[in-house]
């Protein structure tokens, strides 16, 4: 059952991403200001909304870990495994944001980068969990994992700070697609209709990604605590 | 605050006072930058009361950093900081009492520093200058208070000195912002500093909580 599950997730995923690709380039029609250049939003908005969800699984599993790291050791380590995952994967995704963001302001705004909310926002949250990353990979054993953790929980502090601070300051960015006020949003149901098709069809494979990475860590977790029981064993 | 705190604090501001170990490279530093600064930039009049606060706010940024990576790296000499971990007292008050200590020797060098810098940049102050003493201690809290903390989590690692760069000036940015703001508008009185003001009081009231309360974490972490 597992193993079916397995299987056949990644292929709905290409079939969702081959679909969601369809109706991005074929089917949703051309923005009536901006023209071609527009459906890039299509991929844009979708990596956005992973990349902060999976931040916010690696927040949780910070919180989990330093909640459970004294009572419950095999619940902390799957905590931090989540952590782990959802950090890296959420960089990965948030690389993307940053990469198709300039692209199309270089031609909707003719500027490659301005200093707005939301851009400044993404980025420090983009170099906040590559600070995360780094520590990972600096420090060594458990002390690590707490040491992630709290960074981890530090990091997200400060994103609605930063994101406060910046709207004091200047913002540029389009309002949001879906909540946004009057005027804004997608007046097209076949833009629409686009949009959730890739957003579903990266939501699917962000959790595919997500989910390997989480089972590669577990792995490696095991891997380590054999190795340790070995050396144990052997010092005997 | 009890003897704990004190004596901690006392210890710190005693090895500061006989070795000027950290006063004294902070101090160097934080010139070179200004003075690199001014190099690279070549401020005339109107531009150097636009950047001159960005400047000063950058410089301390860079030179606490070489006094908070000494903060905790003292203490691994002679196993203080595994004596400290085992005495019965919270490590909130040893975090608290590092933070004054490096707090009062980052606001030396910026008093040190300012008439340097006024020179240098040959700055008048068109707003109220007595705000000043009121962003700059606000923004140098925030800096030490978050630098005390995550130094003492990278002291634990390779590359520590490096590290404790990564890792603080991204959580910083946003004071650095409102500090950097802060005190453009006051040097050129063209802005209100105040809304400035306030984000950086509230970004000091949550990172001094939040360090507080998970110091101990870091501190113990094994």
């Amino acid at each position: 059952m597992k193993k079916a599950a397995f299987t056949l997730f990644p292929l709905i995923t290409i079939l969702l991403m081959v679909w969601g690709y369809y109706q991005a380039i074929y089917v949703a029609p051309d923005d009536a200001l901006q023209g071609y250049v527009f459906r890039i939003i299509y991929y844009h908005v979708p990596s956005a909304s992973v990349a902060f969800c999976f931040f916010a699984v690696s927040l949780l599993g910070s919180i989990g870990y330093l909640a459970f790291r004294r009572s419950d050791p095999n619940k902390a380590q799957i905590a931090d495994a989540w952590a782990l995952a959802g950090a890296e994967v959420g960089v990965i995704f948030c690389t993307v944001v940053l990469t198709t963001g300039p692209l199309w302001g270089r031609r909707a705004w003719g500027i490659w980068w301005t200093w707005d909310a939301r851009l400044t926002t993404t980025l420090v949250l983009w170099l906040i969990y590559m600070s995360y990353l780094l520590l990972r990979r600096f420090a060594a054993g458990p002390q690590m994992q707490t040491l992630a953790a709290v960074l981890g929980i530090f990091g997200a502090l400060d994103v609605p700070i930063v994101y406060m601070s910046n709207r004091w300051w200047r913002t540029q960015h389009p309002a949001p697609v879906f909540g946004g006020g009057e005027g804004s949003g997608m007046k097209d149901p076949t833009m629409v209709h686009a949009l959730l098709w890739n957003m579903l069809a990266w939501f699917c494979w962000g959790m595919l990604v997500l989910l390997l990475r989480y089972k590669v860590e577990r792995r490696h977790q095991e891997y380590a605590e054999l190795e340790a029981e070995e050396a144990l064993a052997s010092a005997d | 605050m009890n003897s704990v705190f004190w004596t901690h604090l006392v210890k710190d501001l005693r090895i500061e006072w006989r070795s000027l170990d950290a006063i004294v490279s902070m101090l160097f530093f934080a010139g070179l930058v200004v003075v690199l600064f001014s190099l690279a930039f070549d401020p005339r009049a109107a531009v150097s009361q636009g950047i001159a606060g960005g400047v000063l706010c950058v410089a301390t940024m860079f030179a606490s950093v070489s006094a908070l990576n000494q903060a905790w790296s003292r203490e691994i000499r002679h196993q203080v900081m595994d004596a400290q971990r085992m005495t019965p007292s919270s490590g909130a008050q040893l975090y608290f009492a590092k933070v004054l200590v490096n707090f009062i020797f980052v606001t030396l060098v910026q008093i040190a520093l300012a008439p340097f810098f006024f020179v240098m940049y040959n700055l008048h102050i068109a707003g109220p200058a007595w705000v000043l003493a009121l962003i700059l201690p606000l923004g140098t809290w925030a800096l030490v208070c978050n630098g005390v903390f995550f130094a003492a989590l990278s002291i634990r690692s390779r590359n520590r000195e490096l590290l404790l760069s990564l890792i603080l000036f991204p959580i910083f940015i946003p004071a650095l912002l409102g500090m950097v703001q802060a005190t453009t508008a006051v040097l050129t009185g063209d802005n209100d500093p105040w809304l400035w003001i306030k984000m950086l009081t509230g970004y000091d009231i949550i990172f001094t909580t939040v360090s507080l309360l998970l110091f101990d974490v870091v501190f113990h972490a094994e």
